[in-house]
């Protein structure tokens, strides 16, 4: 637009350069204070210049922290995650959008108030169930008197148990469980054209054949977009992990920071604190930098 | 909308929606229908039966001045955090869309924070407010021991506070920049022609074509400050001192987890899902009112 507005302009740009800093400022201040040596860190008020143990202080914290492994964890079941969302939420858009059935609108609903309750929320019986992840079908048996049924008639008792705690399985399955992503697909879904459909079943094209070779294809925007947030929401998640994985060898990297926190009594290890920290907050940095243009997509469309 | 082609085999339909009517069976339905139960019951920690009790879970609860504190600091985290944010963002994203020299580079930075953990950003921060160390502890040595958030309940808010606003001004940032850009350019040219001020513009032209973002933004950020606040909580102040930052989502946490008190937990739980759904409904009913969709 032309039209000059030199001192607009100038607000705009002084707000926006302070937006700047308190954007990137903390990121900074982290990867500075990472560099210092244990004496300038606790320097107060620390200075600003990067000191040179930047190196030295990251191989501690990696070391110490054990990061390797938890940050192996981390990609694992942030993948699965992302994975498991993007699966489940085309192959559930693709049953209620090409396919009339009794009970579909009910089906909708169902998945559509998973929406509403994040697994915070849930988080005590939800833990029981991965504890025992056959319980809910226990539950079952029991409330309808077929267990029992079993019990009289052949002596058996019924206990199912199939524990999921510190499992890479235990800690993927229940964030996979809410719907987000498969409205996105069904609002995508809706898009395609007809004459698509139509052309695929004159070719004699059945349900998988055309999910398959036509749908999918055509959405892979789509699923590069939930990939990428799904990915990012996994690797931040920070509850969940806590509870499910006790075993260390379990344990994600979001969740070893607690380790890293300075105790109290001589000097505090800022340094090594910051190094772990700069160390958990680069790869989903990464991923919002190297996808940025996917990953704002998957947020906006997905809305959430 | 509905598709008029669609594919016969029904059978084969229902068998799509299965594993994940599976996976929410087990991983949503059950444990919410649990949570229900086991606020009406006495649990004992670690198997070994439970005894049917009513209400009396929920009037402890509501009878125990801790949790009240604690519902009254979450309502004043969600509002001052949720205000931060959104202002925060409003701004910053008002301004990018301007087309000025480097707003760019400005729009690929401000949506940075959002990328980092809740957790790290917590950790981030508990170092640059730490009363000892980092930058904020300059003002100790002005006036000694005026900051101190291990001590100071208000500090220790305003900690947390940071934390979380400073990764959601990123996330407002985003969802505001989409709608100002959606907003066809021709119309805001065509209110610059009959010669109205940007700031007019702004007020008269702009603003209520993104009141859709503001409504959804507000019923996100306050949702997420009761959830996603609990790695900050977790990670720079424990939900001391004095419980002074011991939120809904926190408290339930510990009551459940550390106190094996899981009946008070499922109570507290139930409490802050009925909190969520009905401020959803309640932002549905009466903002939406006001706004306009395009």
């Amino acid at each position: 637009m032309i039209e000059r507005t030199p001192i607009l302009n100038f607000f705009t740009h002084l707000i926006l350069f302070l937006g700047f800093l308190v954007a990137v400022g903390p990121i900074a201040i982290v990867a500075i204070a990472a560099s210092h040596n244990i004496a300038d860190v606790n320097k107060v008020p620390m200075s600003l210049i990067p000191g040179s143990d930047f190196w030295v202080n990251m191989k501690t914290a990696w070391t110490t922290a054990n990061l390797g492994p938890k940050l192996l964890n981390s990609l694992i079941f942030a993948t699965g995650v992302a994975a498991g969302k993007v699966i489940i939420s085309a192959i559930t858009a693709f049953s209620l959008v090409y396919f009339r059935y009794p009970g579909r609108h009910f089906i909708f609903w169902l998945i559509f108030i998973t929406l509403m309750l994040p697994l915070e929320v849930r988080i005590v019986p939800t833990y029981a169930v991965a504890a025992n992840v056959l319980s809910p079908y226990q539950g079952i048996l029991d409330i309808t008197g077929i267990s029992w049924l079993i019990q009289k008639v052949t002596g058996i008792e019924v206990a199912l148990n199939l524990g999921l705690l510190n499992s890479s399985i235990g800690l993927i399955l229940p964030l996979v469980a809410t719907a987000t992503g498969t409205f996105l697909y069904r609002q995508f879904f809706l898009t395609i054209p007809e004459e698509l459909t139509e052309a695929a079943r004159m070719d004699g094209a059945g349900a998988l054949r055309f999910f398959i070779d036509i749908l999918l294809p055509l959405s892979r925007t789509n699923m590069a977009a939930l990939g990428t947030i799904m990915f990012l929401w996994a690797w931040n998640q920070y509850l969940w992990p806590l509870l499910v994985t006790t075993d260390p060898a379990h344990v994600t990297a979001v969740h070893e920071l607690k380790s890293l926190i300075p105790n109290v009594g001589g000097l505090p290890e800022w340094h090594i604190a910051m190094a772990g920290t700069l160390i958990v907050m680069l790869p989903p940095l990464a991923v919002v930098v190297l996808m940025q243009r996917w990953f704002v997509r998957g947020l906006i469309s997905t809305e959430k | 909308m509905e598709k008029r082609i669609t594919f016969s085999k029904w059978s084969v339909g229902i068998l799509f929606a299965v594993p994940q009517l599976l996976l929410i069976f087990t991983f949503f339905y059950w444990p919410a229908g649990q949570a229900v139960f086991w606020s009406l019951t006495l649990q004992q920690p670690w198997g070994g039966g439970n005894i049917w009790v009513g209400l009396d879970n929920f009037k402890s609860i509501i009878a125990n001045a801790d949790y009240w504190n604690s519902i009254t600091i979450s309502i004043t985290f969600a509002a001052i955090s949720t205000g931060i944010s959104m202002v925060g963002g409003l701004i910053l994203a008002a301004l990018t869309d301007r087309q000025l020299r480097g707003s760019k580079i400005y729009r690929v930075v401000l949506i940075w924070p959002y990328g980092i953990a809740a957790p790290a950003a917590a950790m981030a921060f508990r170092f640059i407010l730490a009363p000892e160390a980092g930058l904020i502890a300059v003002v100790n040595q002005w006036w000694p021991g005026i900051w101190d958030p291990g001590l100071d309940g208000n500090a220790a808010m305003a900690c947390i506070i940071a934390a979380f606003s400073w990764k959601y001004i990123a996330y407002s940032f985003i969802f505001f920049l989409a709608a100002f850009q959606a907003i066809p350019r021709s119309l805001i040219e065509a209110a610059a022609m009959d010669g109205s001020s940007v700031l007019r513009r702004f007020w008269d032209v702009q603003f209520p074509l993104i009141t859709p973002t503001i409504f959804f933004l507000l019923v996100i950020n306050i949702t997420e400050s009761f959830q996603d606040s609990f790695g900050i909580v977790d990670i720079m102040t424990s939900g001391g001192p004095h419980n002074s930052t011991n939120l809904m989502v926190y408290k339930i946490y510990s009551d459940g987890f550390k106190g094996l008190d899981f009946s008070g937990a499922a109570a507290q739980s139930i409490i802050l899902m009925l909190l969520i759904v009905v401020l959803t409904i309640f932002q549905f009913r009466f903002i939406e009112k006001r706004v306009h969709y395009r």
